[in-house]
């Protein structure tokens, strides 16, 4: 248990010490929202000082980030200037999206990378292996940009798929059922573009580390012994193999929110990547620096679900934390 | 012996591939921003060697194209004329390198311009749009590894070398920036910079934005091998005999995270150029009508483009051999430090 405790310290830490950066960057930055205002006769110089006043921008930045934190802690991240609301409901409208695209490709890409990296590592060096690791190899070449501006090409051209949005028009008439099947076949291109750019690394590694315990002695005694090959590789080889395939988890989160990022602009998917761009061009600090914040809470989330299956996984981690 | 060959295959064709986009004057058929408004959206032009008579000829040519009649946008070849593909051609203007003024390309057409990879909205030619933003990019990429390898190889020899609370406080910074996914911290870096600035400013700053997102990943290696070093006899001797800091970190220690640095330096490239590529496309990075990979992929965010235009994506596959070369440099260069395993991370986060 303590070791779940230290890793969450060191996630809220880790939190802080973002939220602290990104504040610093901000207080960097030469020109606001409100610099626009300025410059139109129409709007006195009071109106605007009484409006930097309202969002605290003549305030020196130490109390500004006082006042943020303080906003963030009752769950309200600040206000932004472009739809003069709290950035909080807007970021969350935003960023469900963006998590249900990356939630179902690290899914779908690690459901896919375990079988195809343990078959593989189980032909180690044959015809078969050779294939996936020529295939890795060349989708690793591809960037993720080139890689989803193509398939939208492919897409346009064949008609196979919707280019952008989340839902049909006349989503709202139709049955549950539809509804999510109208989902589906919107988050099929943007899921496809996510998969393919992580599972390179992933088929990679996880054969690497299967491949690595295969060579160990308790394996091959039990292959002697006749256990069944399946169980072989995923009861035991698997099992051994998972603990840098765990870690690789947390970073596949992070990987994976970064790809969506790009996805969702090049598809005009509505998550936090085209919100947080068009934030970026209109100077709404808040919504950048809570945007920025949010996919950081994700990622540590991503990093704590991996050091709990860690705990769960490696009996080394379990006595080594209740030895102490 | 054979780890030496493939490293220098690889070496060779990465020079050649710069080599091309370095003397993009000459194998540019035209100049970059030189726009000929009667022939937006030109596809790629067919290259025949056989005419519609039958006739074989030894020089290859093209047809040029016409409006097809009363349909705009459509482009049919004009097989009245046939226009000879001519190599080392002198055409526009433009300075070799940078400053050797030169007329010569590699290849041209006298009578009709050749679009080999088809025109833009504005009728510019795309290969030679192409391979001029191809400077824009790899310069970026170039630059901004060189920004980052040495803010890294600075930050951890420090942190390696003295210790203490300075090593403790910088490795924790430099997991926030390994922590963070790059592309939000880039995205927030450069939502902090100004945006309505020169192209030329423009490009300093992708160079510097993403120069500065990088350096975690270099600057904890650095530190291992420092840390590694510093206690080696001849460190310590040099030390006995009066070194400075400076000089024993200049003279011996930097010397030996070479090797590091190196494949650091071919991991973080083409990153950094993919890096620029989405700056621009998003709008954030390199304008018009400075054209850079990235910039040039933006038009593709238009719909009409998108499904009518298909050689505006061509640009995205010019940065595909870079990857290719750079990324087997990387591995050739990590096999011959003896780590065969490619490091996690090393391709998701610069």
């Amino acid at each position: 248990m303590r070791y779940l405790l230290r890793r969450s310290l060191h996630a809220v830490f880790l939190l802080l010490g973002v939220s602290l950066l990104t504040f610093l960057f901000s207080a960097l930055a030469p020109g606001n929202y409100f610099d626009e205002m300025r410059l139109n006769p129409q709007i006195s110089p009071e109106t605007v000082a009484a409006l930097r006043a309202q969002y605290q921008l003549d305030r020196p930045l130490p109390v500004r980030y006082a006042h943020w934190l303080n906003a963030v802690a009752h769950g309200q991240m600040g206000f932004s200037f472009a739809y003069n609301s709290p950035v909080a409901p807007l970021l969350w409208a935003r960023a469900r999206n963006t998590l249900l695209l990356t939630v179902t490709a690290t899914l779908l890409a690690w459901l896919l990378a375990l079988p195809l990296g343990v078959w593989s590592a189980a032909r180690f060096g044959r015809a078969p292996d050779r294939v996936v690791s020529w295939t890795t190899a060349t989708l690793l070449v591809i960037p993720d940009l080139v890689l989803a501006l193509g398939l939208l090409i492919i897409a346009v051209r064949t008609g196979w798929f919707p280019t952008g949005g989340l839902t049909s028009v006349g989503f709202d008439e139709l049955s549950p059922l539809n509804k999510l099947r109208d989902l589906a076949w919107h988050m099929t291109l943007p899921v496809i573009a996510l998969i393919l750019a992580a599972l390179p690394t992933l088929v990679r590694h996880v054969r690497a580390s299967v491949a690595e315990v295969l060579e160990a002695p308790f394996l091959r005694a039990a292959l002697g012994h006749g256990l069944p090959h399946s169980k072989l590789l995923y009861g035991y080889a698997l099992r051994a193999a998972a603990n840098p395939l765990i870690s690789l988890f947390g970073f596949s989160v992070g990987t994976l929110l970064s790809g969506s990022l790009l996805v969702e602009v090049v598809m005009s998917w509505p998550g936090l990547g085209p919100f947080l761009l068009e934030a970026i061009l209109a100077r709404d600090l808040y919504v950048v620096v809570g945007g920025v914040l949010l996919s950081m809470i994700f990622l540590v989330a991503g990093n704590l679900f991996a050091d709990v299956l860690l705990y769960w996984a490696d009996p080394r981690i379990r006595t080594a934390a209740s030895a102490k | 012996m054979k780890q030496r060959r493939k490293l220098m295959i690889w070496l060779v064709i990465l020079a050649v591939l710069h080599g091309i986009i370095a003397a993009a004057g000459f194998f540019a058929p035209y100049d970059p921003v030189e726009q000929d408004r009667e022939r937006p959206y030109l596809p790629p032009m067919h290259i025949h060697m056989m005419d519609a008579q039958g006739h074989f000829h030894l020089r290859p040519f093209f047809y040029p194209l016409r409006l097809r009649d009363s349909l705009f946008d459509q482009y049919e070849e004009d097989t009245t004329t046939t226009v000879p593909i001519r190599f080392f051609e002198r055409d526009a203007a433009y300075r070799l390198l940078g400053f050797v003024p030169s007329r010569l390309h590699f290849f041209g057409a006298a009578g009709a311009r050749v679009y080999l990879l088809g025109s833009d909205a504005y009728g510019r030619d795309e290969l030679s749009r192409i391979l001029y933003g191809g400077q824009i990019s790899l310069l970026a990429g170039l630059l901004g590894a060189g920004v980052t390898l040495f803010l890294g190889a600075l930050i951890g020899m420090a942190a390696g070398y003295y210790g203490g609370w300075r090593d403790e406080l910088l490795m924790r910074i430099a997991e926030l920036f390994l922590a963070l996914p790059w592309l939000y911290l880039l995205f927030a870096l450069r939502a902090f910079l100004p945006l309505a600035v020169s192209p030329l400013e423009a490009f300093l700053l992708v160079v510097v934005v993403i120069g500065m997102v990088g350096w975690a990943r270099p600057a904890r290696l650095v530190r291992g091998v420092v840390l590694g070093v510093k206690e080696r006899d001849f460190v310590r001797a040099a030390r006995g005999f009066g070194a400075s800091d400076f000089y024993l970190l200049r003279r011996h220690i930097l010397p030996e995270t070479a090797s590091v640095l190196l494949t650091q330096a071919a991991i973080l490239v083409p990153q950094f150029v993919l890096a620029e590529m989405t700056l621009s496309f998003l709008g954030l990075g390199v304008p018009e009508p400075m054209s850079s990979w990235g910039n040039l992929l933006a038009t593709l965010q238009q719909y009409n483009v998108l499904v009518s235009y298909w050689w505006m994506y061509l640009p995205a596959l010019a940065i595909v051999p870079f990857f290719l070369g750079y990324l087997s440099l990387a591995s050739a260069l990590q096999e011959r430090a003896g780590a065969y395993k490619i490091e996690k991370g090393s391709w998701s986060s610069p």
